[in-house]
């Protein structure tokens, strides 16, 4: 699975949508619309360590299982703790990837893709570049 | 009490930060036009590369090494730049931006709650951690002093890239060890004439007659001096100008929320660089601008927004600066946010012989040179603030016309 860095620019302008707090049910919508409770700013949302927050785009398959696609936009936060079962994105042989982080019983970046074999790490050599908190994903593809 | 916080190879480091199979590889940036080496990482060093040298002249020998070599990307530079700073910021109340990889922190009452060492390794591990970068941190009474210190904290590892000096016989030491070209506003030439005077390290120059050295060289070496001996001659905001980029930043006395008055802002800002790139002789490409929220406000969103503009032709124009400067803060803008700060830097700076384009269609305005002038003799003899901003709003509507024409 291969990372490419979004070309850094200037945020653009935040924009606030109105914000429905219930919960949509995937399936027929509620004909009870949720009601507004507050703005939602998805920049806001997704970031929350705006100085460490970088945005990733993934190519590859590896993590299908985590709900990531090639094409996706990862939210990657470099100030975040990783703990045991993190998505991660750690830098193997010269290269990023994002894997899940296990570290019971021992150490090692695990694939969400059957296909893939789990990738056994020295916990010395494992350098781990960012915690991915939120994966930005385009569902214009299911209408074509 | 000041520190200086420098990133150690800035654009090699930007350069580096999403490319893990870089690690360790020797890295240099070409300047505009890929003409010579601007930025040498520790790597691109030990093999003996340095910056300043014409690209032509080390190219066989960069690829024979197999070093990385990128073409500066102020875009990438300004966005780490500005994120470095708001890092240190929220660690740090009063900063004081002094270029694109420097940061003057004002450390009065850190020694109440921590030791400045400590400070100092945490904001490194902090501002690591965010950025990816890795800096320099100097501690010590005055500005000059925390220059040299940062440069202590560079040059020998085993510092562990923090050096916090507060004790005189210390001091002594490290400025016995240190050139005298390291201490900052000691440029090449003063640098030979203290040599003829048998000035040749930090230490010498320290113990230095002042009146002697205001009579030869002016005041500002004896601000140095006097620094050097521990008297603090330069506030945060004072000193020295950076060489490479051109900064104007300020704090907000009260926060700003309106567009309008943010455009004010910084077309002051951008008009006031454009001054300093002329004194300079100096011509600018890119034009950054920063509007940040303050990490200490409670209330509403923190923000920390930069945008850059690369201009099509090198520029010192007044206009040209505004009008970047506008449409940076336009993409960089958002709405309901209490700003405290804000700034505009202006980098890839160039001398006049690069200024015109062979191939770029767009030349430099026509008369600029005069116009510019004119601006600046009649802002020297100027009697009111007045005045000077009814000029500098001129020029800007002068833009808008030309857009419009």
């Amino acid at each position: 699975m291969l990372l490419h860095p979004l070309k850094p620019r200037g945020s653009q302008p935040g924009v606030s949508e109105p914000y429905f707090a219930e919960m949509i049910s995937a399936g027929f919508p509620s004909p009870a619309a949720g009601y507004e409770s507050s703005e939602l700013n998805l920049h806001e949302y997704c970031v929350r360590h705006p100085s460490a927050t970088y945005f990733l785009k993934v190519s590859g398959n590896s993590m299908q299982d985590a709900r990531i696609h090639d094409g996706d936009i990862l939210v990657v936060d470099r100030a975040a703790t990783p703990r045991h079962g993190s998505i991660v994105v750690a830098s193997i042989d010269n290269e990023f990837t994002v894997k899940q982080l296990q570290l019971r019983p021992v150490p090692c970046l695990m694939p969400l893709n059957p296909a893939y074999p789990p990738i056994l790490c020295d916990p010395d050599a494992l350098q781990i570049w960012g915690v991915v908190t939120y994966t930005v994903m385009s569902h214009g593809a299911c209408l074509s | 009490m000041f520190e200086l916080i420098d990133v150690n190879a800035m654009y090699c480091s930007c350069e580096e930060a999403f490319r893990p199979d870089l690690n360790g590889r020797p890295v240099v940036v070409l300047s505009n036009n890929d003409s010579s080496l601007v930025a040498v990482n520790r790597a691109a060093k030990a093999l003996g590369f340095r910056r300043g040298v014409p690209y032509f002249r080390c190219r066989s020998q960069l690829e024979y090494h197999g070093v990385a070599v990128f073409s500066s990307n102020y875009t990438l530079y300004s966005f780490f730049s500005a994120r470095f700073a708001a890092v240190v910021e929220s660690l740090a109340p009063r900063t004081f931006t002094y270029s694109i990889d420097e940061l003057f922190v004002d450390a009065s009452h850190i020694e109440r709650t921590m030791s400045l060492e400590a400070f100092g390794h945490q904001l490194r591990a902090q501002v690591q951690q965010h950025t990816t970068l890795t800096c320099g941190i100097g501690l010590t009474e005055t500005k000059t002093l925390a220059k040299l210190c940062n440069y202590a904290a560079k040059k020998w590892s085993s510092t562990g890239g923090v050096v916090a000096l507060t004790d005189k016989n210390r001091l002594q030491k490290l400025m016995n060890l240190a050139p005298v070209r390291e201490v900052w506003g000691v440029d090449s030439r003063t640098e030979k004439t203290l040599a003829t005077l048998g000035i040749s390290t930090a230490l010498e120059l320290s113990r230095m007659d002042t009146r002697l050295a205001r009579r030869m060289f002016g005041v500002t070496l004896e601000r140095t001096i006097r620094e050097l001996r521990g008297e603090t001659c330069f506030a945060l905001e004072d000193g020295t100008p950076a060489k490479q980029q051109i900064m104007v930043s300020r704090s907000f006395g009260e926060r700003i929320t309106a567009l309008s008055d943010m455009q004010q802002a910084v077309t002051g800002y951008a008009t006031r660089a454009a001054e300093k790139a002329r004194q300079e002789k100096r011509w600018a490409k890119a034009v950054s601008v920063f509007i940040r929220s303050s990490p200490l406000d409670t209330q509403g969103a923190s923000y920390n927004g930069q945008a850059t503009e690369i201009l099509p032709v090198p520029s010192q124009d007044s206009r040209d600066i505004i009008e970047a400067a506008r449409r940076a803060l336009l993409r960089s803008w958002r709405e309901g946010i209490r700003y405290a700060k804000a700034g505009i830097m202006l980098a890839d700076l160039q001398g006049k012989e690069t200024q015109f384009d062979l191939f770029n269609e767009q030349m430099a305005r026509a008369g600029s040179e005069k116009l510019m002038q004119t601006l600046d003799r009649i802002n020297q003899t100027g009697h009111s603030h007045r005045l000077c901003s009814l000029i500098f709003g001129l020029a800007y509507y002068a833009v808008n016309f030309s857009v419009l024409c």
